[in-house]
C-alpha cells in the first residue's frame, strides 16, 4: 500500500529540524486569555499582539459585544441552514444593508468566510473559455477559486502593469475576461497600482475584482479600501472583503452594482451548499461595519502607528518589505527560516506576537516577520515593540551591535 | 531548417539563464525532474516563453507540459 501521506514527508523533516534546534514551534502558539484587541497572555505572560490583522480594534468594541448578546439571546447559537434555505434571518440582510450603505453598491452577498467569498465568486463568474489574469502574488482564497472553476488561468509578475496589458492582449477574440488584483497584498504590505491597472483591464474588455481584506476600514477617506483611495471604486466590479480583520469578527462578502449580480445566490455553490453565519457574528459585523463609516480618528491614529513602527525599525537598521509604510501591515524580512524562527521565539520572550510567514504564503521563497497595526496601538506601545525588536535583532544577530 | 527546430533552439535559449545546474537538454528533459525548478522558476519561465513567442500558456495548459519537447509542440500549436 502506498501511503498517502509520503508526499508530506520533505515537510515533516523541515519541521522537524527547526524543533530540533529547540525553538518554540512558530505555528502552535495559544493565547490563553485575550486582554484587549492588543494585548493577551501567552505561555502565562503578558504579551502584545502586533500580528492580528485586528486593524481597527473592534473586538472588544463595547457597542459590537452588546449587538453579539443581545442576537445570541434572541435568535439563538446558530442558524443550521444555508443562506438560500432557512439560514437567513433578519441579521444576515441588516449586515448586507450595512455592506451596501458602506460601500455605497447596490447590491451585497455575505458568505461564511472570507475564503470562501473568494472561492465562490471566482469560480462561479469565470468559466470555461473564459479567461482570468491575475497577480502572482494573489492570496491563496484566489488561487483555490481560480483552481475551482473552469477558467483559463493566466498569472502576470506583481503589480507589473506591463505584463498584465501583454496578457490580456493575447486573449482571443471574445473571450470573457476577469481581472483579479488585491488592495494591499499581504505578506509584504505594499498595495497596488489599482488606478493604472483597472484603466488598462477596462480598456481590454476585462471584468475587475478587487480582494480589499486588508485595507476595508482602514485605507481611503472613508474606509473603503484602496481603490476608493485611488479614486476608482467605481470602476471596480467586485469587491471582495472580509468580517475577519477591521470588522473584528469571521466571514466575507462580495459588494457589487452588477445588475444581475443576485443570481450569484442561486449559483454560487460555497454560498448555497454550506450554513451561514451564526446570529452573534452577523450582528456584531452588522454594528462593527456601521461603527467602522465613522471612524476617521482611529484611521489617522492607524496611519501614525504604521508610520512610527516602519521608521524605528528602519533605523533599528532591519529590512522591511516597503520602502515606505504602505498599509497597517509592515513586514521585516528574515535572511532565513532558522534565524526567522529564532527572531520570532526572542520577540515572544520580550513578549511581542508577530506573524512568522515562510514559503509557499511569502513571494520569492522570502521568509518574514509580518506585523500588522492596530488603531488601538498606542503611541507607547508603538514605542515599546520598537525597543523589544531592536533587543531581540541584536540578541539573534539579525542586526548589528550588541 | 524546420519551424520546430527553430521553436526547439528559441526554447532552449530561454531555458538557459534558468538552467542553473548547467543540465544537458534534450526534447525528453523534464522541467520538475532533470531541471529541478520549483513553481516561482516555472512561473518566471512561463512568462519568458510567453513574451518571446507572444502566446499565452495558461496555468490549465502547463499542468500538461512535462518535457522539452512537448513545450516546443506547444508553442507550435499556440503560434498557429
Amino acid at each position: 500500500m502506498t501511503d498517502l501521506f509520503s508526499k508530506f514527508d520533505p515537510l515533516i523533516e523541515m519541521r522537524a529540524n527547526l524543533l530540533q534546534t529547540g525553538v518554540t514551534d512558530p505555528f502552535g502558539l495559544v493565547m490563553e486569555r485575550v486582554v484587549s484587541p492588543t494585548v493577551a497572555i501567552c505561555n502565562g505572560r503578558e504579551t502584545i499582539l502586533l500580528g492580528t490583522y485586528n486593524y481597527m480594534g473592534m473586538t472588544f468594541d463595547p457597542d459590537v459585544i452588546q449587538a453579539g448578546k443581545d442576537a445570541l439571546d434572541q435568535f439563538g447559537s446558530g442558524t443550521t441552514g444555508s443562506r438560500v434555505l432557512n439560514g437567513t434571518y433578519a441579521g444576515h440582510k441588516a449586515v448586507e444593508q450595512a455592506l451596501k450603505d458602506f460601500y455605497g453598491m447596490d447590491h451585497a452577498m455575505v458568505f461564511s468566510t472570507g475564503y470562501q467569498a473568494n472561492l465562490g465568486i471566482i469560480s462561479t463568474i469565470a468559466g470555461k473559455g473564459d479567461y482570468i489574469v491575475l497577480d502572482i502574488d494573489s492570496h491563496a482564497s484566489i488561487w483555490d477559486g481560480c483552481k475551482l472553476g473552469d477558467a483559463e488561468v493566466v498569472p502576470f509578475k506583481h503589480n507589473d502593469l506591463e505584463a498584465m496589458e501583454k496578457r490580456l492582449k493575447r486573449i482571443p477574440e471574445g473571450a470573457g475576461k476577469l481581472v483579479i488584483l488585491e488592495g494591499v497584498y499581504s505578506m509584504l504590505g505594499d498595495i497596488a497600482p489599482l488606478k493604472e491597472m483597472i484603466a488598462v483591464a477596462k480598456a481590454n474588455g476585462a471584468m475587475v475584482l478587487v480582494d480589499e481584506a486588508h485595507s476595508m476600514g482602514f485605507i481611503g477617506p472613508n474606509g473603503r479600501g484602496v481603490a476608493e483611495d485611488q479614486g476608482v471604486l467605481d470602476q471596480v466590479d467586485f469587491v471582495i472583503g472580509t468580517f475577519s480583520k477591521s470588522v473584528g469578527t469571521v466571514g466575507g462578502f462580495c459588494v457589487s452594482n452588477h445588475p444581475k449580480f443576485e443570481i450569484m445566490r442561486l449559483v454560487c455553490r460555497p454560498y448555497v451548499f454550506t450554513a451561514s453565519l451564526p446570529p452573534s457574528v452577523v450582528a456584531t459585523a452588522c454594528t462593527s461595519i456601521r461603527k467602522l463609516m465613522h471612524a476617521a480618528d482611529k484611521r489617522a491614529h492607524l496611519w501614525e502607528n504604521s508610520k512610527t513602527l516602519h521608521k524605528g525599525l528602519r533605523e533599528a537598521g532591519f529590512q522591511l518589505g516597503t520602502s515606505e509604510p504602505q498599509s497597517a501591515i509592515i513586514s521585516v524580512i528574515m535572511p532565513d527560516l532558522e534565524r526567522g524562527a529564532g527572531m520570532w521565539e526572542a520577540l515572544l520572550h520580550e513578549g511581542l506576537y508577530v506573524n512568522l510567514a515562510r514559503p509557499p504564503a511569502t513571494p520569492a521563497g522570502m521568509t518574514l516577520l509580518r506585523c500588522s497595526l492596530c488603531a488601538e496601538h498606542s503611541a507607547e506601545q508603538v514605542q515599546t515593540i520598537i525597543g523589544m525588536f531592536t533587543r531581540a535583532g541584536k540578541k539573534t544577530g539579525i542586526i548589528g551591535g550588541a | 531548417m524546420t519551424d520546430r527546430s527553430e521553436i526547439y533552439d528559441q526554447v532552449t535559449a530561454q531555458i538557459t539563464p534558468f538552467n542553473k545546474k548547467g543540465i544537458d537538454l534534450s526534447e525528453a528533459t523534464t522541467f520538475a525532474g532533470d531541471l529541478e525548478w520549483d513553481s516561482l522558476t516555472v512561473m518566471d519561465f512561463v512568462a519568458a516563453i510567453e513574451d518571446e513567442f507572444d502566446i499565452i500558456i495558461s496555468m490549465n495548459m502547463q499542468a500538461e507540459i512535462e518535457t522539452v519537447g512537448q513545450l516546443v509542440d506547444a508553442v507550435a500549436k499556440l503560434r498557429g
